[in-house]
Formats: C-alpha cells, structure tokens, sequence
C-alpha cells in the first residue's frame, strides 16, 4: 500500500467498530445515531479494511468520481454479471440497450392501479393486515415479472429466489451457499425463457432484448436478473419503510387522502429520509490516490458509501431527522447518483406514489401494532420484515 | 448580520428598480429582488410580447414538434408585483435624469437599473434577402413557428448556414424530420468556435453519419428567390449552387446595446462591460454606482480565467449572474457578492447529449481522458498554460461534475490520475480554435479582452 495510506485517517481505534454496530441486526431498527456518529469521522478506516465516506458531498464527489470504480466487466466470470457492477464502456453500452427496452412512462399507471387495487381488496373484511407480506412484497415482484414478460404462472418461483440471492449480501453462514443456489436456478429459467423468446418472440423487455442484436443470451440473462431482484426487494422496502413512516406521522396520513398528490413530494422525501439501499458497501475502488475531506484513500483501496447517513447530513439537509414531504432542495440519494442511477427509478416512483396514495385513500383508520416492526437481516437493503397493522375497514 | 443604512432601507421599501430584458435573466432577477425582500416598485421591460419564456428548446423538442412554442413559457417561482412593458423596447437611457426611455415615448423613473436585454440573432448581411419567405434565422418563438411551417411544408432541400450550436441542431432535427440537409459552414468543422477543431471533427463525422450534406470552409454567398419571393437557391464562394427551399441563417448573435449608445455606459457590440459584481462600468472605465447588468449582454472579468472580460451566452449564466446582480443592487457593499460561476452548456444533437463546463476556448491543447471519440461517447478535456480549463462531453455528461471541480482548481494539465474507461493511450493534441480573426458563428463563450471600455472587435494574437 501507498506510503501514504491512512494518513489521517482514524484507524483501528474504537470507532473502527461503528461500520459493525450498523451491520449489527440489534440495530437496524434505528441506525441513524450511528450514521451521525459516523459522519463526525468523514473518511473512516473501518475493521473490514474499506474506508467509509458518509457526508452528503463527499459521498456526491466520491459517485462522480471516474478514479472510482467497479472493475468488472462484460467478459468477467463465466456467469456475467449486470451493467450494475460495471464500468464504462460496458456499463454504458448494456444500460442503453436496457433503458430502450424497459417501459415505464405514465403509459403503464392504470396497470399498477390495478394490480393494488385487486391486493387492497383482498384485505376486506380483515382486521389485521402485514402490509409486507399483503402488499408490499407481491405487488412490485408482479409489476416488474409483468414488465420483464415473465409468464404469471412462473412468479411465485421468484420469491424465494430474490430472497436467497439478496440475503447472500450478509455474512451469515449458510447464506452463500443458499445465494449461490438460487442464482444458478434463477439464471436456468431466465437463459430458457430468453431462448424461447428468441425462437418465437413475446411482450416485455426480455422479449425486447433478446431480439436486440446489442446483447447475448448471458447479457440478456444478467439484465433479467438485476432487474428482478433490485426491483424487487428495494421496493418491496421502499413501500414498508413509506408505510410505517406513514403510521408514526397519522396526520400525514390524512392529508395524503385528502390530496393524493402529496404522494410525489412525500416519496422523494421518504427516499432521503429512509432510503431502501443504505449504503453501498465495498463494492467500488479506487484506481488512484483519491482526497477526500483532506484524507487520502490511497490507490486500490475499497470504499463504502452511506448513503442513508448522507441523506441525514445537517450541512445538506437543514433539520436532518424532521420528515418534511414538502422539504424544499431535495436532492437525496435514495436512488444513488451518477452513472448508476437507479435504472428503474421512474417505475419505482410511480409503483410507491400509486400504493401509499391507495392505501391512505382505502384503509381506515390504520394502527401499527408493533413499532418497531421486526427488521430483516440486511443491513444494506434495510426494511421490515413484517409490518402488522390493525384497521377498522376497506373503502 | 449587517448594519443597513437608512438609504439601504428606504430602497427596500419603496425604490423603483427597473429591468430591461424579459426573458430568462430579466426573470430571476426579478424573482430574486422580491424573494430578497425587495418591496418597491418593479418594472420589467421586453421588446417581444410574450412574458418570458425558455428559448432551449426552440432549436430542439419545438422545432421537431414534440411540444407547442406556448410550453415553453418560463414559470414563475414567486409572485412577482411587476409591472410588464412587453412588446415596448429600450430606445435609450438617461443616467443623469435616471430614467429609460421607451419606443412610443413614455420615460420610466429608477433608482436602479439592471440590464439584462441579451442578444438576437444575427441576421442575414442582405435585406432583400433576408427578406425572402424561408429564410428564417432562430432566435424566438415567432421564428421557430415560421420555421416549423417551412419545415413542415415539405422542402426539397434545408440549407443551415453556420455550424454553431443553433445551426447544428436546426440540421439535427432536419434530419429528423427526414428532410435533405445541407449545411454551410465558413470554418473547418461544425462547432469549432466553441469546441476548437479537433473535437469539431467529431461533430463532423456525427453529422455526416447521420446524412447531412456538410460543407466546410466555404461561405454562402448570396440567397436567390422565385417570382413570389421564396429562396429556392444559394450560391457558395467555391462556386457551386444548391436549390434549398428554406435557409437557417445561424451566424451567431449581436448584443442587444444599440440603446445604450448615447448612455455613457462601457457598452458597445461586444456587450455591457460590468465588474466581477456586475456593477456596470462607464465608458471611462468608472464603475457606476446603481447600474448593474447580467445575462448575454453582459461581459465581466472572470478571476479563474486571468480576469479577463467574458460573455457567456449560456442559460446557466442568465440564471445564476441575474441571481448575482440583483442580490448586488439590493446589498450594502460589504454584502455583495461576487460572480464566480464556471460557465457550463448542453446541446442536443443528432442523438447525443453534448455539456460542458469551463471555457474551451483558452484551451491551446485537448486530450480525450475517458471513452472514445470513435463510440461518439468520451469526455476531452482543455489546457492553458499546464492546467484544466475546460471539460466537453459526448454522452459522458454524468462525469461533469468531477471536471467541474477539477478546473475550480485550476488542476494540472494533462492530468495524471487513472480513471475507468480509459484510453489505452492519452494523446494530447492541439484544440484547434479557429483563428479569432476570422469571425465564426456563436462561439458562445466570448472572449472580449482585459478592458473594461473595449467597445471594438479585438483580435486576440494567434497562438504560439
């Protein structure tokens, strides 16, 4: 390592352990204190040897930065990995491709409208409802299966999948091993399906890229496949983390159903204020020395970005912790930033708009039952597990 | 935080300011003096009709008919109280008697004045010709409806002449169109006032890839029409001809300061010469107390770039030196600010995304840092003197903000640092600008020299 590696930086000493007490399940429910405490180190050495970053514009800086990268590939490992985890050109060339093919204008509103209508009606004449396990989980898997022109019939194998692959984010026993599992599975579906649209055609962006000249079959595939997890599972967080937000603060409830409009300032605002990814954790590098807040993070070291802790900081967003839907200048990083924007932001902002402006509209007089609701393991892609709710009926 | 005088206050209260130019800069100026807590009388002056609106998109999304010349009207962020005086030009300005003088005669009183009355086109140099129904130069609404109709009627062939950014992507959405283009530009390569010759080559290839007849180093000589005075041909300085039933003149713009001559103002055809706080100077160089002036028609010393006098005629400068100067007219002296802003730009054409930042045009030397310009996708950036004065991108706009602060810091040139997607080998070649002599069509970034009574064109030495 460079000579000048970890000057300033704090190094091993009992803050080191602040990255592990927000990996820490014990403390997902409420990381934010350690996210303020972690910006008072802006570039901290942290035990897994990455340097974390979490004030708002370093992290901006460090997104915008061409010394950092991802280092892949389209040619990379035999199974291809997706235009998330590449750099350009690639990066460049597959997310082109993708975006041309991947509907989500207003065009498709009546079919989410749909789609949460046909799941809010089933909650009718319960009293207790889990707005995950009801609503927020099957409502975004449906959406994306429809937009990817995966047969109905065929969805409920994606459930466990996404599941598996994602929980293989945590360093648990046994988790890898069950991701490994379903990434081979899904990926056996996904190359059948893309070989049958080839032969005889079909609807959606599959369908669409594998008549494409521009991709492989591997490219197709591991397209299919970050679109179903990542639009799986961060809306699926997105919506519960919009409903419990919603539960604490009731009156925003009720202005939501006097003015369903409200859905699209309170969503952005809901991205700052409980973003689905948290932080993006080693996955970039630095290809040469890179400054940051007066720190040098020498070349080839990994970095984290925190992006919840930079959402929360005060010298970007004056009263960090107050949920303001109308909060002026609100320029988060729920959807990350630069080249990897979020790739289906505009169908995510839509699917949440759609489901919180519905479920105020329709439940009546909705009450958390547990707060906090128990969270799911994974510290990066954080959200409840299950969020029980008591309502007295269904308009 | 500061101590007002009771001048300062009695201004807040019940001054009169006067803007003249209602457009983009003339409304954040405004927007900014009643968001600041300016309570006195407002006028704003506009020699269109219209009340101010976004002229991007006229050359893009309207010309090609994807939205009405009526969406691009400019929205209001606050409520205004203004008095409007559109369709009414500036005739002149009486800096003793404080007041601005209207065509059609009625004198408007100020305490304070900002001018913000921009640019227009530059017309085509023959009236007759210019006359000639299809012979369009863009610069408003009205100009773009009558082009739309030209356009939509079916011409055998487009002629644009001038390859600047309005000229570009006139021929980008032509082309679109599926009409027959032709394009007609004096210099080497389409954009080389603004982006140099190198990276104008580029542009070249794009233009050809996408079916345009380009033609550089030649001139249109003359517009010829049919009996009914519609162009239908036009004679080059190599002798050849084409039949064209429409003609774009897009040969860059003049500053609107004819108003100001008997002003005494630092002003003349290479603009409003204002300090780095856009306090407008007299034509002795003294800065003027209550006269400030920002947008296109502006020209201020820039301290990234030797302090030399620049006019930017970008809409990220309208917004943020009207934002500047009206702060100014409104602060104490030791509450003013200064203008800082690096100049930064966007087109669109023939598909891609074009932005820069800084001032391409004091670059002696280019070098492509990221991307290819064979993919028509990568990022050049430009030096001065051994360090970064300007980044342009191709589809690459998402890395600006990275070479944004990189020429903030007036960091080395080449740089040295590695980065993704990047060349096998850096080579650093000559940027290629055209020699200022020779006059080229909107440059947009102006260099106007170090003086701030400079009235004439100058000619800034050739390199080397």
């Amino acid at each position: 390592m460079d000579a000048r590696a970890g000057a300033g930086v704090t190094s091993m000493s009992a803050q080191t352990d602040l990255l592990a007490q927000i990996l820490d399940h014990a403390n997902r429910a409420n990381p934010y204190p350690l996210y303020a405490e972690l910006r008072k180190t802006p570039v901290l050495r942290a035990h897994d040897g990455s340097y974390v970053v979490s004030r708002y514009r370093d992290v901006v800086g460090l997104i915008h930065d061409p010394r950092v990268g991802l280092g892949n590939t389209s040619q990379g490992d035999g199974d291809g990995v997706s235009f998330i985890a590449m750099d350009p050109p690639d990066h460049d060339r597959l997310r082109r491709l993708a975006m041309r093919h991947f509907e989500q204008s207003d065009a498709i509103r009546p079919e989410l409208q749909r789609i949460v209508t046909g799941l809010i009606d089933r909650m009718q004449g319960r009293q207790r409802i889990d707005l995950v396990d009801d609503f927020a989980y099957p409502f975004p898997v449906t959406v994306i299966c429809d937009r990817l022109g995966v047969p109905h019939e065929d969805e409920p194998r994606f459930h466990p999948w996404a599941d598996a692959i994602v929980g293989g984010l945590d360093p648990r026993p046994g988790r890898a091993e069950a991701a490994a599992e379903a990434h081979v599975e899904m990926t056996r579906y996904l190359s059948a399906l893309v070989e049958r649209f080839r032969a005889q055609g079909g609807a959606g962006l599959l369908s669409g890229l594998a008549s494409d000249e521009g991709m492989t079959t591997q490219e197709v595939v591991a397209t299919g496949r970050l679109l179903l997890i990542a639009g799986h599972e961060t809306t699926v967080n997105l919506i519960a983390n919009g409903m419990l937000t919603l539960l604490r603060h009731p009156h925003l409830l009720d202005r939501l159903r006097a003015d369903p409009d409200l859905a699209i300032p309170l969503l952005e605002e809901l991205l700052r204020y409980e973003p689905p990814v948290q932080l993006i954790r080693q996955l970039y590098s630095t290809l040469d020395d890179v400054d940051v807040a007066g720190t040098t993070i020498p070349k080839g070291s990994r970095v984290t970005l925190v992006l919840a802790a930079a959402n929360r900081d005060p010298a970007r967003f004056p009263d960090p912790d107050r949920f303001h839907p109308e909060r002026p200048d609100n320029q988060h990083l729920g959807f990350f930033g630069g080249i990897h924007y979020c790739f289906g932001a505009a169908l995510a902002r839509q699917e949440v708009q759609v489901a919180l402006a519905e479920l105020a509209r329709r439940l009546v007089n909705p009450r958390l039952l547990e707060d906090p609701p128990p969270y799911r393991q994974n510290a990066t892609l954080r959200g409840p597990r299950h969020l029980p709710v008591e309502i007295d009926d269904v308009v | 935080m500061s101590i007002r005088t009771g001048r300062d206050e009695a201004f807040r209260t019940s001054g009169r300011v006067v803007i003249v130019g209602a457009s983009l800069a003339g409304l954040h100026a405004a927007e900014t003096l009643r968001r600041e807590g300016f309570r006195g009388r407002l006028t704003l002056v506009g020699d269109e009709p219209d009340e101010p609106y976004d002229r991007p998109p006229l050359s893009k999304q309207v010309l090609a008919g994807r939205c009405p010349p009526e969406s691009t009207a400019l929205p209001h962020a606050c409520a205004l109280d203004a008095e409007w005086r559109l369709g009414t030009p500036a005739i002149g300005l009486d800096r003793a008697g404080r007041r601005v003088r209207l065509a059609g005669g009625e004198e408007i009183p100020f305490d304070r004045l900002l001018i913000a009355t921009g640019t227009r086109a530059r017309p085509w140099p023959n009236p007759a010709e210019a006359a000639l129904a299809g012979v369009v130069a863009l610069r408003g609404r009205d100009d773009t409806r009558r082009l739309r109709q030209e356009l939509a009627a079916g011409p055998r062939r487009v002629l644009v002449i001038g390859a600047g950014f309005t000229g570009s992507e006139v021929a980008s959405v032509g082309r679109e169109l599926g009409l027959p283009v032709t394009v007609a530009e004096r210099a080497a390569s389409p954009l080389a006032g603004a982006l140099g010759g190198a990276i104008g080559a580029v542009a070249a290839r794009l233009q050809r890839e996408h079916g345009v007849d380009l033609r550089c180093g030649v001139t249109v000589t003359s517009l010829e029409g049919d009996a009914r005075g519609h162009v239908r041909r036009a004679y080059l300085d190599d002798g050849s001809a084409l039949d064209a039933d429409v003609a774009v003149v897009a040969l860059g713009t003049l500053r609107n300061t004819e108003w100001l001559r008997d002003s005494g103002l630092g002003a003349g055809p290479r603009g409003v010469a204002c300090d780095a706080g856009c306090r407008v100077f007299d034509m002795y160089g003294i800065v003027t107390d209550d006269v400030f002036a920002a947008g296109d028609v502006a020209r201020s010393p820039h301290p990234l770039f030797g302090f030399e006098f620049l006019a930017l005629e970008h809409w990220s400068n309208a917004v943020e030196q009207a934002e500047v100067a009206a702060h100014n007219l409104l602060s104490a002296e030791s509450e003013r600010r200064p203008y800082l802003h690096v100049p930064t730009f966007w087109s669109f054409q023939f598909g891609v995304g074009i932005e820069s930042a800084g001032v391409p045009a004091l670059g002696e030397d280019v070098v492509v840092v990221q991307g290819s310009t064979d993919d028509r996708r990568f990022v050049a950036l430009y030096g001065h003197q051994g360090r970064t004065v300007a980044a342009v991108t191709f589809d690459q706009s998402k890395w600006l903000d990275f070479y944004l602060e990189q020429i903030e810091t007036a960091a080395p040139f080449p740089p040295r640092y590695r980065t993704v997607d990047q060349p096998a080998q850096r080579r650093v070649v000559p940027a290629d600008f055209p020699d200022p002599a020779v006059p080229s069509h909107g440059p947009m970034v102006i260099r106007t020299g170090h003086s701030p009574t400079e009235r004439a064109w100058t000619l800034v030495p050739a390199r080397g």
